[in-house]
């Protein structure tokens, strides 16, 4: 099996990225951490969401913007969404005290990385979404082995579903 | 009794003294939005940091101000959640702290609780029950307030708070984060008929509301503009576009309030909260109010804001709850139907 270190394609609307995100979210697996690149209003959360809803989750998913992190506990793992957009300076990234969300039997998803940059845990996989003419573009990119498989397991399962 | 109140869940360190008698003796408040500002409106920290520098001092000052004593003190209120873990550290320990030191009891206050409480601060006051909107940064709930602590939460944003739609909106039109007061401004000169964006969820059937959408809207149309305009904005256009995004958020917040008030047949309508402060949100309440036959009512400007005030106010509703300070903890995460009433 051939090992998968992007991809990339085109979202025509925001039914299509919840679609994408349904999709990915059978690839995930306890430990993973994601980070999301993207501008305001490019897609991160509606992505999110779309994930948590693959996963089975039902409540509201909010924008953790305010709170900075929003919790999910799943059957599989908990998935913790991050929302760094607030931060001036990486320093607040040890003072909230995030670092313990992190681990093995977590997946964590990070908007707005750069705010917290060289104290983040490095990110296994990145989803990069822009803001196209129509829609919107993404890549995802792994950066690391576990990022791979899940890319890899992404992927086949969806030539599979072709 | 005179109530110490501590407010410290967010970036705002606020602390008041409130008399169950006298009313609101004093309040101070240590916004790092202001600390900020002489460097350029950066986002304001979070660190748990600011709010130890800030507390006792801004303690002193509310005693010093009134020429009391903290032995003159009866009770502690804090808020104890919901909010950011160790922003919320810092109030309770000190608050824990101090009571016990001076032998005197802890009241434990849900921040949303005194936003809710917030408009029976001013004159005239509403009676229960009411309907209370509390629109701000990070919440947009429409509630029924039975009593203190009878809550009902009957619609609320499913993805962003209006405020948060306000300040990344105003950044998305290139205006400093947190921008939503600055593009309030802006909206007031600009034309309501130019654009159109859409109103999310005006029409269901439920009270829920949804802001994110209206982020893309704004995109798509800023990005249209700047083609015609060859890449930039005119301060003219940027302004309708202001007023058009204003317009859709007042729009929703009014049709979904006097929803509301129909479906539970109540006639005083509360509004708390940050965004509450708008203008042409208050404006367009108040025309629905004389229309309709309905009361509204808006806390003090002071107390929109997060503020010590309305925890030290929703403490004195709360005496009765009043305990010894002992062991504490904070609840980030507090649903606020699960209060007991008083």
């Amino acid at each position: 099996m051939d090992s998968y270190d992007t991809s990339q394609s085109h979202l025509p609307d925001e039914a299509a990225t919840l679609a994408l995100a349904g999709r990915f979210a059978r690839a995930l697996s306890p430990g993973l951490v994601i980070h999301l690149h993207g501008d305001l209003g490019a897609g991160k959360t509606t992505f999110t969401r779309g994930l948590l809803a693959g996963l089975g989750w039902h409540g509201k998913v909010k924008s953790p913007t305010y709170t900075l992190v929003e919790s999910y506990p799943l059957a599989p793992f908990t998935l913790h969404h991050f929302d760094l957009y607030r931060f001036a300076d990486p320093e607040e990234w040890e003072e909230a005290g995030f670092r313990e969300y992190f681990g093995q039997e977590t997946v964590c998803l990070v908007e707005w990385p750069d705010k917290a940059q060289g104290l983040l845990p490095p990110a296994d996989l990145i989803l990069a979404l822009e803001v196209a003419e129509q829609g919107r573009h993404y890549r995802f990119t792994a950066l690391t082995e576990a990022g791979k498989t899940c890319l890899t397991r992404h992927s086949t399962q969806t030539a599979a579903d072709c | 009794m005179l109530v110490l109140g501590i407010e410290s869940s967010c970036d705002e360190t606020g602390v008041a003294l409130y008399d169950s008698e006298h009313g609101l003796v004093a309040h101070h408040l240590h916004t790092q939005m202001a600390m900020h500002a002489e460097y350029g409106g950066v986002v304001p920290e979070l660190a748990s940091r600011d709010h130890i520098r800030r507390v006792i001092p801004l303690t002193e000052a509310c005693l010093a101000e009134v020429g009391l004593r903290l032995a003159d003190i009866d009770a502690i209120a804090y808020t104890q959640g919901p909010g950011l873990g160790g922003a919320l550290l810092v109030g309770t320990s000190v608050a824990n702290a101090l009571a016990f030191g001076l032998g005197i009891p802890v009241i434990a206050v849900h921040h949303l609780e005194g936003h809710l409480l917030s408009p029976l601060l001013a004159t005239p006051r509403p009676d229960f029950p009411f309907l209370a909107l509390l629109v701000s940064g990070g919440h947009t709930q429409l509630m029924a307030v039975h009593g203190v602590g009878q809550y009902q939460v009957l619609g609320e944003t499913l993805d962003d708070a209006a405020g948060e739609a306000f300040d990344k909106t105003a950044k998305l039109l290139g205006l400093d984060y947190p921008g939503g007061p600055t593009l309030s401004r802006l909206a007031e000169s600009g034309d309501p008929a130019r654009f159109t964006l859409p109103r999310p969820m005006l029409n269901s059937a439920d009270l829920d509301m949804s802001f994110s959408g209206l982020k893309t809207a704004v995109l798509t149309l800023v990005r249209q503009q700047e083609a015609q305009q060859h890449g930039t904005l005119d301060e003219q256009t940027r302004k309708d576009i202001c007023r058009a995004f204003q317009e859709a958020i007042v729009e929703v917040l009014v049709k979904k309030s006097l929803k509301a008030l129909k479906q539970t047949g109540m006639k005083r309508l509360v509004v708390a909260g940050g965004v509450g402060a708008n203008r042409q949100l208050r404006a367009a309440l108040d025309q629905a109010a004389a229309r309709r036959k309905f009361e509204v009512f808006y806390p003090p400007l002071a107390l929109c804001t997060d503020n010590g005030a309305m925890i030290a106010f929703a403490g004195a509703m709360r005496l009765k709850f009043a305990e010894p300070a002992a062991g504490f903890s904070v609840k980030p995460r507090w649903d606020l139907a699960s209060l007991p009433a008083v």
